[in-house]
């Protein structure tokens, strides 16, 4: 016992990478056992997360479950884990939707073992960035998690589609969306890169725990470019980390790639991109630049609130324009996160305040919750997909009496995603529009506009799909949920119900998080 | 006394060179069977030399020393330090997989493997080399064969002009060199080419920085620094594949490492005075062949660029003179070594087997041969510097020491990364996936069992220094504290 609490950490991890390793040794052909190993295989992190969530010891300031090893001696970065709060409300999510997800994929039937190894790497590559209490082990777990998604997109996204790149040549959409996600989130990682360096040249460490202190009032920086000043230098490096994270949120205006990456994705790369992938980049603002650029975040607080309320709103107007039932959910991602931007831009510029922790505490709620959300959405649109292969909605319509266990779920879900008083998707919001709003009037007014237009997409997708007039071509054709697919979607129902009626439970963690975070 | 390992090593392959030869030409399976022991008795010996070697001692290990024409002051002198042990290693990797992907050379096998063991010889002197005569005898052998071995085995259309380009570029780069290391013989007046004499030599600050562009810059030639890099996508389009592993793995490595063995190391002063330059120059070969490889349609001239650009980090570091910068060098020597020498060796299968290398015509070969996809995707993220292979264990140091000298160069290399990024990920996309034409559906057939494992120890080469960096940075730190000290100082 005492080895397993020590090392819980790196257990939960790199199981997945161990699970993986033994995948490669198993026939290719045994599909069936092939998924059932990585399934039980993921199913190892989550129980341990689970018992890491009930020894994690809420009213304790900082963090737990601390393991530090140097790593790479020769520019002193050391593989140093550690959980609070925050990271491990985001380490619950992972492996909970992880095992989900790889239950959604057992329709695949193509190149299983390749790709449940992916999905595998990927668990590992999100969870370090989650764990990691070093800059440059969180930038590369970071960088990590892009190549499985990368193929994944690439290998087993959909089918159909064409894009045309410049000089007219012709290629399949998945190409297209994968290879903008690989070159957006690189060209984003580069000033990423380049701060962090500067960061370690300067300090000679990259331990998060010693940076908080030494870098927000550091008076000196080693070797600053072209004779800029402290502040300037500062500013640069704090836009190169806002940006990196901002792609990945995504914050409008660089969330382009996330349609195209979200509807080309396979079913359960498209739950795990909304669901875990998108809160790496939240997640990247709350560990790292609010605590290392205090100053720079209060002053351009307004700037992100600004960009916020604007994801808020065209992502709500860009979902309710579309036709095709997949990139209607990816657009409402571009909406919900929005508000997880604002909680935190609010935070940022009134840090310390009660209402700041307020906005935080909703923040980080609405990550865990559009993860459920959004996966349980995207795993509904593929499910109809499977069947009728197509999205487009308006070829659906009246399904309801044709598939009413499905309907039911799909309505559930939507209300969920909306915000209905009772589900989860209302608490969060709520908290973050009531802590933004005494900081940040104007902007919060505004996104009540976007989350009016939520409803208006929300019931558009549920209006095209299963009301109006029978559809007369799906009817025989079209089957019912199947039991899988029921037993994928019913622990994310689940929790937001859970969530909505008794939030208590998960606020607290993250609430006490967010408390020693950010007192001011 | 004690086994002469180092000896041993050197010996290794120029000794199986002859005994091939004299083995009749038409048992050619005698010819691979004796080739492939010989790689495996420079293998692990050049392992055994690696892991073996004491860091908490630091300095030249395994030293030998015979006197050779003491009237001038020549000796047979070898030993390893930190900066080299992993270089030997290197040579020991390249030649034993080399081997294994040379086994279905069926043209005069047993006059290949004779040239390409008497290169290895020389290359493995090189590295091992202390005394300065000894150096540039073992250079001159190391790139002698490549002639023969381009302009007889090599890609039948360009392999005449492109083995005299290359000869002849290297001819001059390493006779430029040359001058520049009797200038130190005589300047000494010590009478030894023994460098380690020579680096206490104290040459005057004018005499260092006159003569230090020609020892560097000669050297770099083979190092392949803007604008004498263009012998190298010739030279290693043309070599057949195990040549172009050695080549680009392997010989490129000899002349960076030589331009700071001599260079740098003897006439620290004149590297202090030159660094802008050769900042400048490496910066150009970081940038400017990543851009060129992006926009070539041959896969191999795509790889031939992409060592231009990634031995121009090499430099970039070298001109740092910080321990940052010189430690992630080290490594990148390295870590391009192997990634290259499995860049060539799937370019090589793939040209096998398809008879072309436009990328245009090529296209779905992971489902023909998805080891090799799998190793050129591995090969191609090490490229990129993903996190977690050795490419970004190289790369990160560099750059950080360069952040310490100029940021803005920093800055400006950066770029570089996407653009690699880019032409992997275009090269990955087009000839592992995509449909595949029905020529090629028919006709190609996956690689053999010895080509599968020749991939496998360099992909796990990769990806154990990527995890595990300590395995090799400690040891390239203590070489590099040495360097410093040359400094005055770490």
């Amino acid at each position: 016992m005492g080895f397993i609490t020590n090392n819980i950490l790196s257990i939960i991890l790199f199981s997945p990478t161990v699970v993986a390793l033994v995948l490669l040794f198993l026939p290719q052909g045994g599909k069936k056992l092939l998924r059932w190993v990585t399934l039980l295989g993921c199913l190892i992190p989550f129980g341990f997360s689970l018992l890491l969530w009930f020894s994690f010891k809420a009213d304790t300031p900082g963090f737990q479950f601390e393991t530090q090893t140097l790593w790479y001696g020769a520019i002193s970065s050391s593989f140093h884990l550690g959980v609070d709060g925050l990271s491990l409300t985001m380490v619950l999510l992972t492996t909970l939707l992880t095992p989900v997800a790889i239950l959604a994929s057992f329709s695949i039937t193509e190149r299983v073992k390749p790709y449940m190894i992916l999905f595998l790497l990927l668990e590992t590559g999100m969870l370090g960035v989650f764990l990691s209490l070093d800059l440059l082990l969180f930038f590369v777990f970071w960088e990590v998690g892009l190549v499985p998604m990368y193929f994944l997109i690439n290998q087993w996204g959909s089918e159909k589609g064409e894009r045309e790149l410049w000089g007219g040549r012709k290629v399949s959409a998945r190409t297209y969306a994968s290879f903008k996600f690989m070159i957006y989130t690189m060209a984003g990682s580069l000033g990423l890169l380049l701060a962090i360096q500067m960061i370690g040249v300067s300090f000679r460490t990259y331990d998060l725990t010693k940076l908080f202190s030494l870098f927000p009032a550091v008076t000196q920086l080693a070797n600053i470019p072209l004779n800029l000043s402290l502040e300037t230098v500062k500013t640069i490096a704090f836009w190169a980390f806002v940006i990196a994270f901002a792609i990945k949120v995504p914050v409008w205006p660089f969330h382009t790639w996330l349609p195209d990456a979200h509807t080309e994705a396979p079913t359960a790369g498209s739950m795990i991109l909304a669901g875990v992938l998108l809160k790496l980049g939240a997640y990247g603002f709350l560990r790292l630049v609010l605590p290392l650029y205090p100053q720079e975040a209060h002053l351009y607080a307004g700037a992100l609130a600004f960009l916020a309320v604007m994801g808020i709103i065209f992502g709500a107007l860009a979902a309710y324009g579309q036709d095709d039932f997949k990139r209607l959910v990816a657009y409402s991602s571009v909406n919900h996160m929005g508000f997880v931007v604002l909680g935190i831009a609010a935070a940022a510029y009134a840090a310390g305040s009660k209402d700041a922790v307020l906005a935080l505490n909703g923040a980080v709620l609405q990550m865990f919750n559009h993860g459920l959300s959004a996966a349980a959405m995207f795993f509904l649109v593929g499910v109809i997909y499977e069947r009728a292969h197509t999205r487009n909605l308006n070829d659906f319509g009246g399904l309801f009496p044709l598939i009413p266990v499905y309907g039911g779920i799909l309505i559930f879900t939507s209300m969920a995603s909306l915000g209905l008083p009772g589900l989860n998707g209302f608490v969060s919001e709520f908290l973050v529009v009531r802590g933004s709003w005494p900081i940040f009037t104007v902007f919060t007014a505004l996104s009540m506009i976007g989350l009016f237009f939520t409803g208006a997409y929300i019931l558009k997708g549920i209006k095209k799909v299963l009301h109006g007039p029978t559809n007369e071509q799906w009817v025989g054709h079209i089957t019912e949920i199947n039991l899988r697919e029921i037993i994928v979607i019913s622990p994310l129902m689940f929790l937001m119900l859970w969530i909505g009626v008794w939030p208590a439970w998960i606020l607290g963690v993250i609430n006490s998080a967010m408390q020693v975070l950010f007192k001011g | 006394m004690r086994f002469p390992i180092l000896s041993v090593i050197v010996l290794t392959p120029i000794i199986a060179g002859m005994l091939i030869l004299l083995i009749p030409s038409d048992r050619k399976n005698v010819v691979r069977y004796v080739a492939l022991a010989a790689a495996t008795i420079a293998l692990l010996l050049s392992a055994w030399v690696y892991f073996s070697y004491d860091i908490s001692i630091s300095g030249y290990q395994f030293i030998e020393k015979y006197n050779w024409l003491p009237q001038l002051g020549i000796s047979y002198y070898v030993g390893v330090d930190g900066m080299n042990a992993p270089l030997v290693l290197l040579t020991g990797v390249v030649m034993f997989t080399g081997v294994l992907i040379s086994w279905g050379i069926d043209d005069r096998p047993r006059e290949f493997f004779a040239f390409l063991f008497i290169l290895a010889s020389g290359v493995f002197g090189v590295f091992v080399a202390q005394d300065l005569f000894m150096l540039f005898f073992f250079y001159e052998i190391a790139v002698f064969p490549m002639y023969l071995l381009i302009s007889i085995w090599g890609w039948i259309k360009t392999r005449e002009y492109a083995a005299m380009k290359l000869t002849l570029y290297l001819f001059i780069g390493s006779l430029v060199s040359l001058v520049g290391g009797l200038a130190m013989y005589f300047g000494s007046g010590k009478n030894t080419f023994d460098m380690i004499q020579l680096s206490q030599a104290n040459f005057s600050e004018s005499f260092q920085i006159f003569w230090f562009p020609f020892v560097f810059f000669g050297f770099a030639v083979l190092g392949g620094i803007f604008p004498f890099h263009n012998w190298s996508p010739d030279g290693h389009v043309a070599a057949p594949t195990a040549v172009s592993m050695f080549h680009a793995g392997v010989l490129m490595k000899l002349g960076a490492f030589a331009a700071l063995r001599v260079g740098i190391m003897l006439l620290p002063v004149g590297a202090q005075h030159w660094r802008w330059l050769i900042l400048i120059l490496a910066l150009v070969n970081v940038v400017y062949g990543a851009f060129i490889a992006m926009v070539q349609t041959d896969f191999k001239y795509v790889i031939g660029f992409s060592s231009v650009s990634h031995m121009g980090l090499v430099m970039l570091g070298f001109a740092t003179l910080n321990k940052d910068g010189l430690i992630g060098s080290g490594i990148q020597m390295f870590s391009h070594g192997v990634m290259t020498a499995l860049f060539f060796a799937v370019v090589g299968m793939v040209y096998d087997r398809a008879h072309t290398r436009e990328i245009g015509e090529l296209g779905g070969f992971s489902k023909k041969m998805p080891w090799v996809a799998v190793a050129f995707i591995i090969g191609g993220l090490v490229s990129m510097g993903m996190p977690g292979l050795s490419g970004f264990v190289a790369e990160f140091p560099i750059f950080m020491g360069v952040w310490q000298v100029k940021p803005i160069i920093a800055i400006i290399a950066s770029i570089s990364i996407v653009i690699t990024a880019s032409y992997i990920i275009r090269i990955i996309g087009r000839v592992f996936f995509g449909p595949i034409s029905e020529e090629f559906d028919h006709h190609v057939g996956d690689v053999t069992i010895k080509d599968k494992v020749a991939l496998t120890i360099l992909c796990v080469i990769m990806i154990t220094v990527g995890v595990y960096p300590s395995i090799m940075s400690n040891l390239v730190s203590s070489g590099v504290d040495r360097i410093l000290s040359l400094f005055g100082g770490a």
